[in-house]
């Protein structure tokens, strides 16, 4: 079992992980989960004690890493597959690993049976591919047959086949009684793997609760609007309508509209109250992605705008996306707000905005502020 | 993966055999393992989380030895070892012989019978140089540090196998390639006459018997050991710059100018006021230590190789505790 208690680490003025706690149980699947500089990374070097913590504590089994005895026999991690002598061959890498703690040669052998490099296992690491390479990685990590196994982003680069086999592994290792710990940015690579997630942004805890609990919070539903092409005044009418309803309405940039809070023969109520004509009124399902990218809308560090290509060519049309809120007095398309959709955060996760990121959109979008 | 359990393995904690049942907080938190050469013994001590499956791998308190075999698995199975270490010898045997080849003549040369070793060493040392600069910045350069370290916790631990492994190995090629030379210079050069005037040079103290060149025993143990110890404690000292900066190039070039910039300094330092300056600067310069070792000092004594050696080895020694500190204090 790992235990978090009040793990921070900062890099100067930079804090990468604030105020971490949880626990990783044995015999499940758990996926550590969040968006690029998230802190996942930092996290797995403080479990693996190459990093030490600013504050606060992680322990395995109860003890620090440096503590443990013989650790590469209790703990196995992939942290990085590039993390090897490229002039080394696969076998000597993996060797030189076993002997660090006493695991004989034969074993060697084994892992590289087990990932599938016996045929590669004397050529030099340089020329693998980065599959090859996430797989010697996995090969290093179960060399000491441990208890506890740390995957940092092991299905980076592997090919269906290997994704397939990774996920089968990761639920293998689960099932014999052992705390799998995997990290990911890919919530749909997740929801097929893990049991149990612990989502963090900004180096905070966001969200820890099994997978289903986050499927159910999280599917809700969303009805699809469509109403005639060039019909703008139908269109107008219908989203105050169905604002004045209590439902949000998001323009979505195919014209469509993209409804919430309002039942779906509410909707053909209202639209036919106020005369105007559907082209669809389909039910739909928010993507398990969807749910994990709103929780950590407000945590990503690294955003990409539309290329504005400084007046190099045409502005493109303004694709009108916004959303109207039941207060909202008309139908303004606005810019997406932040963090302002969809059903609230789980109850048991923790604040969506560290105060260090307190200048982040957090407040939703209301259309009054961008007069 | 996992093999299922062999029938005599006993998953349950089992006290007779294991040495202290229950240790106070704090304390080493897992007991030895019973003898690790019977698989299947083994103990689970880990929390009560012994999986249904069980291991039949033996489960060891690691020590130096490990580290030790696993350093030498590293350094033998890069191709950099082979190459710097096939340079080395070829530089010092290669230049020796040529060196030998070309002054042997009936004629006295005008330096102690072993000297010319010097010539080809001084660039063999640059790449038993390298290869310690080496030894542990290609860990840092290709990440693989993170991975030794995940495995050894115990980070002084790989540092020191480490510096053992490599000392071992440099010193001991260095000895054959200057026991080689040395060999070489004896036999093709030891028919020289010393001219009368050469009788009270300090430097050829001992070099002559009978009006012939000759080395001692002392020369030759200069020249070889002496000579090899020194080389190899200067790799030593690459070994833990290269911890300290963790980068291949700053190491190697920082060795670089500790090895070459004092007599290069020295070179233009004209003047009397600076006379005392540079003749310091020349006699501490790494290289004079090595001629020292081969009776050639630029400056001071022909004796004082050893004493040279002392004075490099204090400073191997404080770059090491430095570079310890620093491998066990900061973030890899």
């Amino acid at each position: 079992m790992i235990e978090a208690t009040g793990l921070t680490k900062s890099y100067g003025s930079k804090t990468a992980v604030y105020n971490l706690n949880f626990r990783v149980q044995p015999g499940k699947v758990t996926g550590f989960l969040g968006p690029n500089g998230a802190g996942k990374s930092t996290t797995m070097r403080m479990i693996l004690g190459l990093d030490a913590p600013t504050n606060g504590s992680v322990t395995i089994g109860g003890h620090q890493y440096h503590q443990l005895p013989n650790a590469p026999r209790l703990v196995g991690a992939l942290l990085d597959a590039n993390a090897k002598h490229g002039g080394r061959s696969a076998r000597a890498h993996l060797l030189c690993l076993a002997q660090l703690s006493g695991i004989p040669a034969r074993r060697v052998d084994e892992v590289l049976d087990v990932v599938g490099l016996t045929q590669v296992a004397r050529k030099r690491s340089k020329g693998f591919s980065l599959g090859m390479g996430q797989r010697l990685g996995i090969a290093a990590a179960l060399l000491g047959d441990p208890q506890v196994l740390l995957f940092d982003e092991p299905v980076n680069g592997l090919d269906p086949e290997g994704i397939r086999w990774v996920r089968e592994l990761m639920r293998r290792l689960a099932s014999e009684g052992r705390t799998v710990f995997v990290s990911s940015h890919l919530m749909s690579e997740m929801a097929q793997t893990a049991d149990h997630l612990i989502v963090i942004g900004r180096g905070q805890l966001m969200a820890d609760l099994p997978v289903r609990a986050f499927i159910e919070q999280n599917s809700t539903g969303f009805a699809r609007v469509r109403t005639p092409d060039g019909d703008e005044a139908g269109r107008e009418k219908l989203v105050r309508a169905l604002a004045e309803a209590g439902g949000q309405v998001l323009a979505e940039p195919e014209g469509t509209l993209k409804v919430t809070g309002v039942e779906l023969p509410r909707i053909s109520e209202l639209a036919h109250a106020a005369d105007v004509r559907l082209w669809e009124l389909s039910p739909h399902h928010a993507s398990l992605e969807e749910a994990y990218m709103r929780m950590t809308q407000g945590a990503v560090d690294y955003r990409s705008s539309d290329d504005q290509r400084s007046g190099l060519q045409a502005p493109p049309q303004q694709v009108p996306g916004g959303w109207q809120q039941p207060a909202g007095p008309q139908g303004g398309y606005a810019p997406p707000p932040l963090g302002g959709y969809g059903a609230p955060p789980p109850a048991h996760a923790a604040p969506p905005h560290p105060p260090h990121a307190s200048h982040q959109a957090a407040a939703p979008y209301r259309p009054e502020d961008a007069r | 993966m996992t093999t299922p359990p062999p029938p005599q393995h006993v998953p349950q904690h089992v006290p007779s055999q294991q040495a202290p049942p229950q240790q106070a907080p704090g304390q080493q938190p897992f007991p030895p393992q019973a003898p690790p050469q019977v698989p299947g013994q083994r103990q689970q001590e880990w929390q009560g989380q012994a999986p249904a499956g069980g291991s039949s791998l033996p489960m060891v308190r690691t020590h130096l030895g490990h580290a030790l075999v696993s350093e030498w698995t590293k350094i033998r199975t890069v191709r950099s070892t082979v190459w710097t270490l096939a340079l080395t010898v070829l530089l010092t045997v290669g230049i020796g012989l040529i060196f030998a080849a070309a002054l042997s003549t009936d004629d006295y040369v005008g330096m102690p019978l072993l000297a010319g070793g010097f010539f080809g060493l001084m660039f063999g040392q640059l790449c038993v140089i390298s290869l310690g600069v080496l030894v542990i910045t290609s860990e840092y350069g290709t990440g693989m540090i993170r991975t030794t370290l995940t495995a050894s916790p115990r980070r002084s631990r790989v540092l020191v196998a480490k510096a053992l492994v490599f000392f071992a190995l440099s010193f001991t090629v260095t000895l054959a390639s200057t026991g080689l030379t040395a060999l070489i210079h004896s036999s093709m050069l030891s028919d020289q006459t010393v001219p009368a005037y050469e009788y009270d040079n300090p430097d050829m103290e001992g070099s002559i018997e009978n009006g012939e060149i000759v080395a001692t025993t002392g020369h030759w143990v200069d020249a070889t050991l002496g000579a090899s110890l020194y080389v190899a404690l200067l790799g030593l000292l690459a070994l833990a710059v290269g911890t300290l900066l963790r980068h291949s190039a700053g190491a190697i070039s920082t060795m670089l100018g500790v090895v070459l910039v004092p007599l290069i300094a020295a070179l233009f330092m004209a003047g009397e006021s600076l006379r005392d300056l540079r003749d310091a600067l020349i006699e501490y310069s790494p290289l004079n230590g090595l001629a020292s070792m081969f009776r050639i000092p630029m400056v001071g004594e022909p004796g004082s190789g050893w004493t040279m050696l002392g004075l490099l080895a204090g400073v191997t020694a404080a770059a090491t505790i430095a570079a310890l500190a620093r491998l066990t204090t900061t973030d890899v």
